[in-house]
């Protein structure tokens, strides 16, 4: 079934996606996280990535940030081949990626302008004053210039995350990812991030990757959506296509509890577990 | 009994692992050396945590421990009618020994464990992953200026304890059981060695230094992302770096003093 | 204003640090002291130097004047030859100064006592002291205390 809608999955050009995994597998232990995973990521669009807990989302998102390895397949980003890339030319390519991490990873002994600072200092040689007016240009588009002074645990879980954002973006990337940037926001803080992805994927003209499991919210941004199960892309296309498309894709777009995806873990009959009927 | 053995392997292997694993950080890291002593700032905010923090530990021990050397020594060498040779006895004892092993454990316990700590959590609320993902590498970034940091306080602080053990020593003897002052110092001159004991003091210290950082950087980078996981690396580099101390002292020692 | 404190402490730490190094090198050892490393040399041969070791003091009247700076066998006549390096300050000593060694208390370090004599000429670097008293050894003691006791009883 699933297999049925891989094939939708568009083969872009390397001009057309800023990202191409193609046939890659990854396994973590005995366990695999991806198999023969086929992802194109277009330029300029909102990508989301979506899939039930526990489907390698985040590790997706690994791959195209070069920090997991594929056993196999191939990762190219912005025309670099990740696979076999040394060390130093990774660090090059991840110049051009920014990346908002769950938990937001502020620096917590730097202040918040430290921090949105932190790249510009370890990556350029620009004189302090320009640092200062670029910190809180970034820190105005994400509304959070009179906060500039505070430290993070002085802020709360919304605007660190705004601030983690002013900082992915400070260095001009032209790829943002994006890592469950919803969970744990109540709904107005909700509200501004999915504005500020979208509004900064259209006025910077980035490429976002949004991995997520926050359905309705995601699909109200993205351009595109994937959606991944037990290592399988299960289901790709726009929002609209997905919600007329596999029961499957039905079942996680409009958030059911039951149907394909079961909502009882496989096991032994209830029956025999609560008779204490030994299996056959 | 297969299931012994099994455990046994497994712990060997874990162990050995763990070894490789630290052997590749310190490479790297000390591949990043030359970018970091570029920012000594970067150091000297090291140098404050690991050093200025265990300042007040690192005296107040040294005052006791040659306090009580003084005492003890003193209740010795009375017997024999040769007190003044306590100043010997107290500064010998603090320059080759006492001096760089206790402070070094003393900075294990102060200094690495808040290392470990630091960087565990840093690890665990995905700073490291951050940089690392900002094209910053943490091993040059993070590692590097606390391992540089921890090797340039250490010898400081064990001479500091050096130096107020040897007064502590003297305000027993000549303040309180009445040695000779004059004595209590020219024996120490006439006796102690610049090279063979003040110096071999500071190569022991320096080599600690290296040792107990290595190690808490290590726990602190390798850590389980949890809270028990974190908790269990700062117990581990408090173990280990006493280990690693005493194991190194006697080696030193055997190959300084034969 | 931080970083400035910063400094300032870091300033404060390592000058305390190598403050200690230096009193542990001049205070502690006998760099500063009386004993530099430009006095002259003198030798003197010991029939036997009992436990005397390089380093040892050497003494004028209980003053310290100078260091043993080597001991070695002379390969001819098989005595002992005591190395001794006497402070700048005391070049007076007369050619016919005695040298002895003794035990400063019942345990103590042994160490070389010169006995200034009356020569009008004063010692030089690389004379040899000739007259020369050596180490009392306590076995050899207690052998001839009980062998003269022993001849008493005859």
């Amino acid at each position: 079934m699933s297999k049925a809608v891989d094939r939708n999955s568009p083969a872009l050009s390397a001009r057309e996606a800023a990202v191409r995994i193609q046939g890659v597998t990854f396994r973590r232990g005995e366990r695999v996280i991806f198999e023969d995973v086929d992802v194109h990521i277009p330029r300029g669009k909102v990508t989301a990535i979506m899939g039930p807990s526990g489907c390698g989302k985040t590790t997706l998102l690994g791959v195209i940030g070069g920090s997991v390895r594929p056993e196999a397949g191939s990762v190219d980003v912005l025309g670099h081949s990740l696979v076999g890339l040394s060390r130093a030319g990774l660090m090059r390519v991840r110049r051009s990626i920014g990346m908002l991490f769950q938990s937001g990873a502020l620096f917590t002994d730097l202040s918040v302008f430290d921090n949105v600072a932190f790249p510009l200092r370890e990556h350029t040689r620009l004189p302090e004053e320009l640092i200062r007016d670029l910190v809180l240009m970034k820190l105005e588009a994400v509304g959070l210039r009179g906060a500039h002074t505070l430290m993070p645990s002085q802020l709360s879980g919304g605007m660190g995350r705004r601030v983690a954002l002013a900082r992915a973006i400070a260095l001009d990337p032209t790829i943002m990812l994006y890592d469950e940037p919803f969970t744990g926001q109540d709904p107005i803080s909700m509200g501004v991030l999915l504005r500020l992805i979208r509004l900064l994927n259209d006025v910077l003209g980035l490429t976002t990757v949004v991995v997520s499991h926050d359905i309705h919210e995601t699909a109200s941004i993205a351009d595109y959506i994937y959606l991944l199960d037990r290592g399988h892309v299960a289901a790709c296309g726009t929002p609209e296509e997905l919600r007329q498309g596999s029961a499957w894709a039905r079942q996680f777009m409009n958030a059911e509890p039951d149907g394909p995806v079961p909502f009882h873990y496989g096991g032994p009959s209830i029956a025999a577990d609560l008779l204490g009927l030994a299996e056959a | 009994m297969t299931e012994i053995l099994h455990a046994l392997g497994r712990t060997g292997i874990g162990a050995f692992e763990s070894l490789g694993r630290s052997a590749l950080l310190f490479l790297y890291t000390w591949r990043g050396m030359g970018e970091v002593l570029t920012r000594p700032r970067l150091v000297l905010q090291q140098v404050y945590a690991t050093g200025v923090l265990s300042l007040v530990i690192i005296s107040v021990s040294g005052l006791f421990v040659g306090m009580v050397l003084g005492l003890q020594g003193y209740n010795t060498l009375v017997g024999f009618g040769a007190e003044e040779q306590l100043g010997v006895m107290v500064a010998l004892s603090l320059v080759r020994e006492l001096g760089p092993v206790v402070s070094a454990l003393l900075f294990a316990g102060r200094a690495g464990s808040a290392l470990t700590a630091e960087i565990g959590l840093m690890k665990a609320t995905e700073q490291l992953a951050a940089m690392e993902m900002m094209a910053v590498d943490p091993l040059h970034r993070v590692i590097a200026p606390r391992l540089l940091g921890g090797i340039i306080a250490l010898p400081l602080l064990a001479s500091i304890f050096n130096t107020v053990g040897v007064w502590g020593g003297w305000l027993v003897g000549v303040g309180l059981l009445g040695v000779h002052d004059g004595s209590y110092w020219a024996h120490i001159e006439t006796t102690v060695d610049l090279r063979d004991d003040v110096v071999n003091g500071l190569i022991k210290s320096v080599v600690f230094g290296v040792a107990v950082t290595w190690i808490a950087v290590f726990e602190g980078y390798d850590t389980v992302p949890t809270s028990e996981g974190i908790s269990r690396s700062t117990t581990r580099t408090v173990v280990h770096a006493s280990l690693a101390i005493l194991a190194l002292d006697f080696l030193l020692t055997a190959l300084m003093f034969d | 204003m931080q970083k400035r404190n910063l400094e300032l402490a870091v300033g404060i730490f390592v000058a305390l640090g190598l403050g200690a190094l230096l009193i542990l090198a001049l205070r502690v050892t006998d760099l500063g002291t009386t004993v530099g490393r430009d006095g002259y040399r003198v030798l003197a041969h010991f029939d036997n130097v009992g436990q005397l070791k390089p380093r040892a003091a050497v003494k004028v009247s209980g003053v310290t004047v100078g260091q043993v700076a080597e001991i070695y066998v002379d390969p001819e006549t098989f005595d002992a030859v005591v190395v001794m390096r006497i402070d700048r300050r005391f070049n007076q000593l007369p050619l016919d100064t005695s040298a002895q060694i003794f035990t400063s208390g019942m345990l103590g370090e042994q160490y070389v006592a010169l006995n200034p004599g009356g020569d009008e000429t004063f010692l030089a670097e690389g004379d040899t002291i000739t007259i020369t008293q050596p180490a009392l050894v306590l076995e050899q003691l207690i052998g001839q205390f009980m062998m003269g006791k022993a001849a008493g009883d005859e």
